[in-house]
């Protein structure tokens, strides 16, 4: 039970690999993306992403500003502008 | 003919301008290769981008109620051509080709009876353009104070554009800046960046891709995803240019070390016979004079 997701930014691949969840900051209010999620696309807050490697890890915290998420078969991709 | 000390002088002075050009070569070759490794990690990024647009743009519809950024303005009557150039020189004809085009661009725009407009990056198109252009540059953009042009330079440029456009100072905007295809071969290139050109409408997979979600709407994430498609592109770009302007500046100082080194061979063989010559006027006299006696 895993769900691969990438954080992409214009300079370079910052993230590829298998978490549990992340929880993203949308436009329109936070969102949790588990593995098999339906195909869904957002914009995001300028905010922190919650990663969670584990069900009951505490979350990682990954400030980004200018993202943009996808969620897809493949996992979810956040297009990020800047990253930290 | 020239003195011998003359010719001295000369040998050395072109062996030290052979050191510069070696040395300027090396230190392009190691440029170019992490200008090529940005280049390539920036591709990610913008094959993504270009993904998510092109999905977008097969779901809705260009109309006067898209965003000004893609439907433009209406008219076409001002053309701004933004020109991205190196800072620096010894990278041979690079600059100039780029300059060139625009040029070639400009003139063919002129005869249209548009209005055309320069926005310039970098400071090595300046001069050229100015000499021609002189009243219509809008704006130079400075970035010699940063080491390899960036993300936020490109973020910079694209903002200051995007507020241009949306004041109305121009309808158009072209992209000149040099593609990089190998060492040796570098393209100057010519490219619309505002309106948007549409991105290629990826055909929908079937179901995976019907049943996808948009929060907000294709629309809004459309109005907030152009802007930052026009910030990739001018980053890519930027990240381009240096690439070709190392390739450019590597092989311009290879042929540079070359010259350097066919003039050293032929002014150390004056050198020889002029020694030579001397020796034997020379020897001549001291024999003439011996003969006298």
């Amino acid at each position: 039970m895993a769900l691969h997701f990438e954080l992409v930014t214009p300079a370079k691949l910052v993230r590829s690999e298998d978490v549990h969840m992340v929880v993203v900051p949308g436009t329109e209010g936070e969102f949790g993306v588990l593995e098999g999620h339906a195909p869904f696309m957002s914009t995001i807050a300028d905010g922190a992403l919650k990663v969670y490697r584990t069900e009951n890890a505490t979350p990682e915290e990954i400030r980004i500003t200018g993202g943009f998420a996808e969620v897809g078969d493949k996992g979810l991709t956040v297009l990020a502008e800047h990253v930290g | 003919m020239a003195s011998l000390k003359e010719l001295k002088g000369r040998i050395n002075s072109v062996k030290s301008t052979q050191k510069i050009t070696k040395a300027k070569q090396m230190v392009a070759a190691a440029k170019l290769r992490k200008a090529q490794a940005a280049a390539e990690s920036a591709r990610p990024y913008a094959a993504r981008l270009a993904e998510v647009m092109g999905s977008l743009a097969s779901k809705i519809t260009v109309s006067e109620n898209s965003p000004k950024l893609l439907a433009g303005t209406g008219s076409d009557k001002v053309h701004l051509l933004v020109v991205a150039n190196s800072d620096k020189g010894l990278c041979g004809a690079f600059n100039s080709n780029i300059v060139k085009a625009a040029r070639v661009k400009a003139r063919e725009l002129e005869a249209q009876g548009k209005t055309v407009l320069f926005y310039l990056v970098g400071r090595k198109g300046r001069a050229p353009l100015r000499r021609e252009f002189p009243k219509q540059i809008a704006h130079m953009f400075d970035t010699t104070d940063v080491r390899d042009p960036g993300f936020d330079e490109a973020e910079r440029i694209a903002n200051e554009l995007v507020a241009m456009y949306e004041a109305g100072k121009f309808d158009v905007a072209h992209l000149f800046y040099s593609k990089f295809r190998s060492a040796l071969l570098q393209e100057p290139t010519d490219q619309q960046i505002i309106p948007v050109p549409a991105p290629k409408a990826v055909a929908a997979t079937a179901g995976a891709d019907a049943v996808t979600e948009y929060e907000p709407e294709e629309e809004e994430i459309l109005a907030a995803l152009l802007p930052r498609y026009l910030r990739t592109q001018l980053f890519g770009a930027l990240l381009e240019n240096a690439a070709s302007e190392q390739g450019a500046s590597m092989t311009a100082m290879d042929n540079a070390t070359r010259n350097a080194g066919d003039l050293i061979k032929k002014l150390t063989i004056v050198y020889n016979r002029t020694r030579q010559a001397a020796i034997t006027t020379e020897l001549v006299e001291i024999i003439a004079g011996a003969e006298a006696l």
